[in-house]
């Protein structure tokens, strides 16, 4: 970001912290601005559970799908569908989670199943567009609406439970589900798996010939035709599938580490969130974890506040839309023109 | 020379323009004096200066030094909005309608104030009567045939009570009927007291239609006369002159055949068909030179040459490493947003697999620089801050970093100074001398001459040999033989 922008930035950042901080001082019923920072600090970071159980657990799939988006944005791909993928990773990972008697790789094949499923619906979409010039863009954000009126479908249908009073699953097999990392704590093993997600998608762009080639097609896609010799539709349609993948992923560790069944509003937006994620990240896989950590405080400590403090929870989702659109605003130089990646001697 | 006196007889009078883009001169003391009443061609190869002439006439270039006056009063800061109501008028090659506005619409384009269709429209079909052009008025640009957007564009400048008119290429999109058409009612404008200058290269029409000629070569006058003192032959060697020295490329002894065409087709992005059944084959150690004038199918062939888009029909054998050096290196050649480690790794990355060595490649770029003479401090700095001299070396450095079978050179040295056009060239006689073929596509004669073994030359889709003579290239661009 150069010295303009960052300036630009600074301005805007200081201009909607100020307003949102009025904001909530006159939304709040006690009209005591204290109170209202307590709340956002007790719901995210200022307690041992809010932190462990809260902040961390809802930033493992943020990390996950930012992480595919680095990709994805690197190879100059729009892919807004993170939120369908996840939610038909979830699905995948769910119906095998269901499954009675596959030892003890169920947990491993509930996963590969969710990567497997969003892969394919973002596959939907590569196809779409190498083969009819569909914009990412517009397939990926209407794809989002097929997965979750699909989502809601089945949890009334074919997969509802037994009962069939709720509209969800029946909970997956003990065998399917992500261990914790320690009692007490809802902090599962999908941490582990998304901080490694993340060090593999900055090793694949960073060391391998395939990364090479996503970020050469993102920077400039000619000069990767002509001189690289490179075949650009398929390097952008690749990249979308691989960001799908993890997106899927993120659905499928939902499902194992957090729910442990499928219910229709599974994800409150981690596709969406995790768009701002990656850019606020600077499409650098090594910052998703920091950037994804950062929303997840946001969105706990705004549902803190609306527990502790009364703010109303549409403040909650204003306060993040706000800081959504300042991401993007300040990263849209970042989009267009992915920083230099520093090369090893 | 004729009608210099300034004064009532002549309409425009351009003297001791220059203009410099950076280092590129693009005019060096040109004149150009159009007579009351006459038509007047302005002929030269692509980037000759015809166009930056013509838009400093217009008010568009500002020259670095000369002197304009229009009807025999000076016009010393010419602006678009003063060459307009000093009564010029150009029509671009590249038509400027909006396409879905009606041709009164694009006609009250160009006003200030209130739109009053009535009063524009009135004074529209005067101006087409009194000139003779007959265009629907009330239709969308878009539904109007090329040769009626050409007339629509010439009444805007007509309504504007342009009584100099400014053609660039007006032909090269009409069909021959229409050109015909076109230059009768070129010549009735004159008989009428009009005056149009023609930009062109076509000679024959040229000869046919002007009364004056000028010619432009490499940004200064080579001839200036009446056109009824020239031939097509004297316009070439003006536009051609002798070099003076041949093709400084030694003829080593050609080897195995390496391309071999055989009644290939090519079509653009469009589907058009740019190339027809074009037959030729290029061997080892020739460096064959591309002459063609803007348009006339070489993008394609360069194109199919390089292995990026292939031939609709007949066959095209290549041989496995083909390197492009391609003329936009902004766009095409380089990654500008990445080090020149990273822009020496992206060639050939398509075919790449498994982990890249950049430790390798760090060390393979550090000897590039030394060994191609690239001024940057190190390989980590983006090529985005180096010279478009060192850009052009980075290209050709990683393009003959390793033996390769064949090189397609597109415009290599287009915007480079003498030295980094001096370089491209020899790199360009080592490759062919280490056993490469060679083609390569300037829009400058001269650099074709100077580098090729032999030459084809491209005019309207057909590819034919013209060997290293200089008149016959010329005509042969031209379609005059």
């Amino acid at each position: 970001m150069n010295a303009r922008s960052a300036g630009i930035g600074a301005v805007v950042t200081v201009g909607i912290v100020l307003t949102v901080l009025m904001a909530l001082w006159w939304l709040s019923p006690t009209h005591n601005a204290g109170a209202v920072v307590v709340a956002f600090w007790n719901g995210s970071l200022g307690t041992r559970s809010a932190f462990f159980s809260g902040t961390l657990v809802r930033a493992v799939p943020l990390t996950l799908v930012g992480a595919g988006l680095c990709v994805a944005f690197r190879a100059g791909v729009f892919n807004i569908g993170g939120e369908g993928q996840l939610a038909i990773g979830a699905v995948a990972a769910t119906v095998v989670g269901l499954e009675h008697s596959l030892g003890p790789l169920h947990v491993v094949a509930a996963l590969a199943a969710g990567a497997v499923g969003g892969a394919l619906w973002a596959g939907v979409a590569a196809v779409l567009k190498r083969r009819f010039g569909v914009l990412e863009v517009i397939s990926t954000i209407m794809l989002n609406f097929v997965a979750t009126n699909l989502v809601a479908y089945l949890v009334r249908g074919p997969l509802q439970e037994a009962k069939r009073v709720y509209p969800q699953t029946e909970l997956i097999a003990v065998s399917a589900r992500l261990a914790r990392l320690a009692p007490g704590s809802r902090l599962h093993w999908g941490v582990l798996l998304a901080v490694t997600a993340c060090v593999v998608a900055w090793w694949f762009l960073r060391e391998t010939a395939a990364g090479f080639r996503v970020r050469v097609v993102g920077a400039s896609p000619s000069a990767a035709a002509i001189v690289g010799r490179v075949d650009v539709r398929r390097v952008a349609a690749g990249a979308l599938v691989v960001s799908g993948a993890l997106a899927g992923l993120a659905g499928g560790v939902e499902v194992t580490g957090v729910t442990y069944a499928l219910y229709e509003n599974i994800s409150p937006g981690y596709g969406f969130s995790a768009i701002a994620v990656a850019i606020l990240a600077g499409q650098r896989p090594l910052l998703v974890p920091l950037s994804a950590l950062l929303f997840a405080t946001l969105e706990t400590g705004a549902l803190g506040m609306q527990r502790d403090a009364g703010v109303p929870s549409v403040v909650a989702s204003a306060l993040e839309a706000v800081v959504i659109l300042a991401t993007l605003l300040l990263g849209s130089g970042l989009l267009r023109k992915p920083a230099a990646v520093a090369q090893p001697q | 020379m004729t009608g210099a006196d300034p004064g009532e007889s002549v309409a425009l009078d351009l003297r001791g323009i220059s203009k410099r883009f950076g280092e590129v001169a693009a005019l060096t003391d040109v004149g150009l004096v159009v007579r009351r009443g006459s038509v007047h061609a302005l002929l030269g190869e692509n980037g000759a200066g015809k166009s930056t002439l013509m838009r400093v006439a217009m008010g568009l270039v500002a020259p670095d030094a000369g002197t304009i006056s229009v009807s025999g009063i000076p016009a010393p800061q010419l602006t678009v909005r003063s060459a307009s109501r000093a009564g010029l008028g150009m029509v671009h090659q590249h038509l400027s309608l909006a396409e879905s506005l009606t041709a009164l619409e694009n006609v009250a384009l160009g006003g200030v104030g209130l739109y009053r269709p009535r009063r524009v429209a009135e004074r529209l079909r005067s101006v087409a009567a009194a000139s003779g052009l007959d265009v629907p008025l009330d239709v969308p640009a878009r539904d109007l045939s090329l040769a009626q957007r050409q007339h629509l564009e010439i009444l805007k400048a007509l309504a504007a009570d342009a009584r100099v008119l400014i053609l660039d290429e007006p032909t090269a999109v009409l069909a021959p009927a229409e050109i015909r058409d076109l230059l009768l009612w070129v010549r009735g404008f004159a008989a009428r007291g009009g005056s149009v200058v023609v930009v062109t290269h076509k000679l024959r029409e040229a000869l046919s239609v002007a009364d004056d000629i000028t010619v432009l070569r490499r940004g200064r006058t080579t001839l200036r006369g009446l056109a009824a003192g020239n031939t097509e032959a004297s316009l070439a060697r003006a536009i051609f002159p002798d070099a003076t020295t041949g093709s400084s490329t030694s003829v080593a002894a050609p080897g195995e055949e390496v391309v071999v065409a055989e009644r290939v087709s090519l079509v653009n992005e469009q589907g058009t068909v740019r190339i027809r059944e074009a037959s030729f084959v290029i061997r080892r150690h020739e460096i064959v030179g591309i002459a063609a004038v803007d348009g006339a199918g070489q993008h394609e062939l360069l194109g199919a040459l390089g292995a990026l888009s292939p031939p609709v029909s007949g066959s095209l054998r290549l041989p496995p490493r083909v390197v492009v050096v391609p003329s936009d290196r902004h766009r095409d050649g380089i990654v500008l947003s990445m080090t020149l480690a990273e822009n020496v790794a992206l060639r050939g990355v398509g075919m790449a697999r498994g982990r890249i060595a950049w430790r390798q490649v760090h060390q393979r770029a550090r000897l590039l620089i030394q060994r191609f003479g690239i001024s940057a401090a190190s390989e980590r700095v983006l090529a985005s801050t180096l010279s478009g001299g060192n850009q052009q070396r980075l290209v050709v450095a990683s393009a003959m970093e390793e033996s390769v079978d064949f090189v397609v050179a597109d415009n290599p040295t287009r915007g480079l100074d003498l030295n980094a056009t001096a370089f491209v060239h020899e790199q360009l006689r080592i490759a062919a001398a280490g056993g490469a073929a060679v083609v390569v596509f300037s829009s400058d004669v001269d650099e074709v001459l100077a580098l090729a073994t032999r030459v084809l030359v491209v005019f309207h889709g057909t590819v034919r040999e013209a060997g290293l003579d200089r008149d016959r290239i010329g005509s042969l661009m031209l379609g005059a033989a």
